[in-house]
């Protein structure tokens, strides 16, 4: 064959050279560098962490590209940026600054209530957001080459991340277990194609890699996810905005690569300082959940 | 004859993927997390994943100087990607720790960033005439070779992709994430060899 560039193998291949690894928010060159000698496997350029998104509220945006580009000259790992869901034209411009994947995230201000990026047109890599199976095959469907269960960005709060894995998972076993001639209708439930319905029978996971995200604020944090079945973990807030960023990084990687270690993630966990301050899913008013943003 | 038991160095990137194939060619694949694991192996694969990453997690745990005296002792080790970086050594600006085992010199991200990932097809002798269809996801390739290295495979401009010294074997694509298990194979055979 000739070389091809941009393919569903290299793109999915690239969230698989991801797995047991650590994806980290960071708005500054310097905070991008802290993230890689703390062993992140990539880092998410930003312009401000969910935290102080949430914090300052108004339309969330892409990322100024001067701060996506100096990230990207700063360390060698592979370099994440977040589009609005359904704004191709972000994504068109992360692409063309050679991001090496994009997040259509609910993070930022959706600029398509109906429709999400149709992804397979890109030749950059796509991860989305998902709570439950039948919104992680519309995404795989558009495109997206990796998913991530949402969580609720900027909280420091686990319980929706652990909401959405937990989801994601009864639904696969829910899926395998099922006769075949039950598929149809339960295409018809989820929401999602009958192909990638089928596809999940047979295998009884998902067809790309899933990360856990929204609300990881510590190293057990992190581990609980992986245990849960998470094959690797992105911190937004979690890092910087804790006492010590630099330790804390350090902590959750080896609580991502140890996870059914309890001696390890002990030891990481000791003397981190103050983790960042977290807040009560129930005390946010339901218009600011930003896991409800997209379909 | 027992099984072989080849260690999978899992502590971050595309080992899953290694231990399906060694589970497809009937060998016993061990997850290696920690220096103590590294008992009782026939053979070692340092996967694909993040090089800093790896190598970081190596020196803490202590798994690089166990890995890397075991590799001046002719152990049998596959590495592939990120494996083959750490394997030999990076060119200067160096930014990732590397054993050094093996007398190559790599780039890191050779051929640019994501979008410049692909793949094609390889011709590669030692495993028979059938091309095999190659990975490359951010990938480095060999610059500058030892006299001992052996090229396996080259793309067409002549740049070295995958190699061998003695019982080192190293991959810049990703065997693992193919169904073509003949790479894997050739370790094994590699391992069972005599002397």
């Amino acid at each position: 064959m000739e070389t091809e560039r941009g393919t569903w193998a290299v793109k999915a291949g690239l969230a698989q050279m991801l797995k047991g690894g650590v994806i980290m928010d960071v708005v500054t060159p310097e905070q991008a560098r802290i993230a890689e000698e703390a062993g992140a496997c990539a880092v998410m350029a930003l312009e401000r962490v969910p935290a102080d998104i949430r914090a300052a509220g108004g339309v969330a945006r892409m990322a100024d590209p001067t701060i996506i580009r100096a990230i990207m000259k700063t360390v060698t790992i592979p370099v994440m940026a977040k589009c609005r869901i359904g704004h191709f034209v972000e994504a068109q411009v992360l692409q063309a600054l050679g991001v090496d994947y994009v997040d259509e995230s609910e993070v930022l201000t959706p600029a398509d209530e109906n429709h999400h990026i149709w992804k397979h047109t890109f030749k950059v890599p796509f991860v989305c957001g998902c709570r439950d199976l039948g919104e992680a095959l519309r995404r795989i469907a558009e495109g997206a080459a990796m998913i991530r269960t949402k969580g609720e960005a900027g909280t420091g709060n686990i319980v929706e991340a652990v909401r959405h894995m937990r989801a994601v998972n009864d639904e696969l076993r829910k899926l395998q277990s099922m006769s075949e001639d039950e598929l149809m209708s339960e295409a018809k439930a989820l929401g999602a194609p009958l192909e990638l319905v089928l596809k999940v029978h047979q295998t009884g996971k998902l067809p790309v890699v899933n990360f856990a995200a929204g609300g990881i604020a510590t190293p057990a944090d992190a581990a609980l996810m992986m245990q849960l079945g998470a094959e690797g973990v992105f911190v937004g807030s979690g890092i910087f905005k804790s006492g010590d960023p630099a330790a804390t990084a350090k902590a959750i990687v080896r609580a991502t690569t140890y996870f059914s270690n309890p001696d390890i993630v002990a030891e990481v966990s000791s003397g981190l300082g103050e983790p960042m301050r977290g807040l009560d899913i129930k005390a946010i008013p339901k218009e600011e959940l930003l896991a409800s943003r997209g379909w | 004859m027992r099984k072989q038991r080849i260690g999978i160095l899992a502590l971050q990137g595309a080992f899953i993927e290694h231990q399906q194939a060694l589970q497809r060619l009937d060998a016993e694949p061990v997850l290696v997390r920690l220096p103590e694991q590294l008992q009782g192996l026939q053979g070692l694969i340092i996967p694909g994943g993040e090089s800093t990453t790896i190598s970081r997690l190596m020196v803490e745990s202590g798994l690089f100087d166990s890995i890397g005296k075991l590799a001046l002792e002719r152990f049998p080790i596959l590495g592939t990607c990120a494996g083959m970086i750490i394997l030999g050594r990076e060119k200067p600006p160096q930014s990732v720790k590397t054993l050094r085992a093996m007398d190559i010199e790599t780039t890191r991200n050779a051929f640019g960033r994501q979008v410049d990932s692909f793949e094609t097809d390889l011709a590669i002798p030692v495993l028979g005439q059938k091309l095999f269809h190659a990975i490359f996801i951010r990938s480095p390739v060999i610059d500058t070779l030892g006299t001992g290295v052996e090229v396996l495979a080259h793309l067409p401009d002549g740049t070295p992709v995958a190699a061998r010294q003695d019982r080192l074997l190293a991959t810049a694509f990703h065997p693992e994430l193919t169904q073509d298990l003949r790479f894997h194979r050739y370790f094994l055979s590699i391992i069972s060899e005599q002397g």
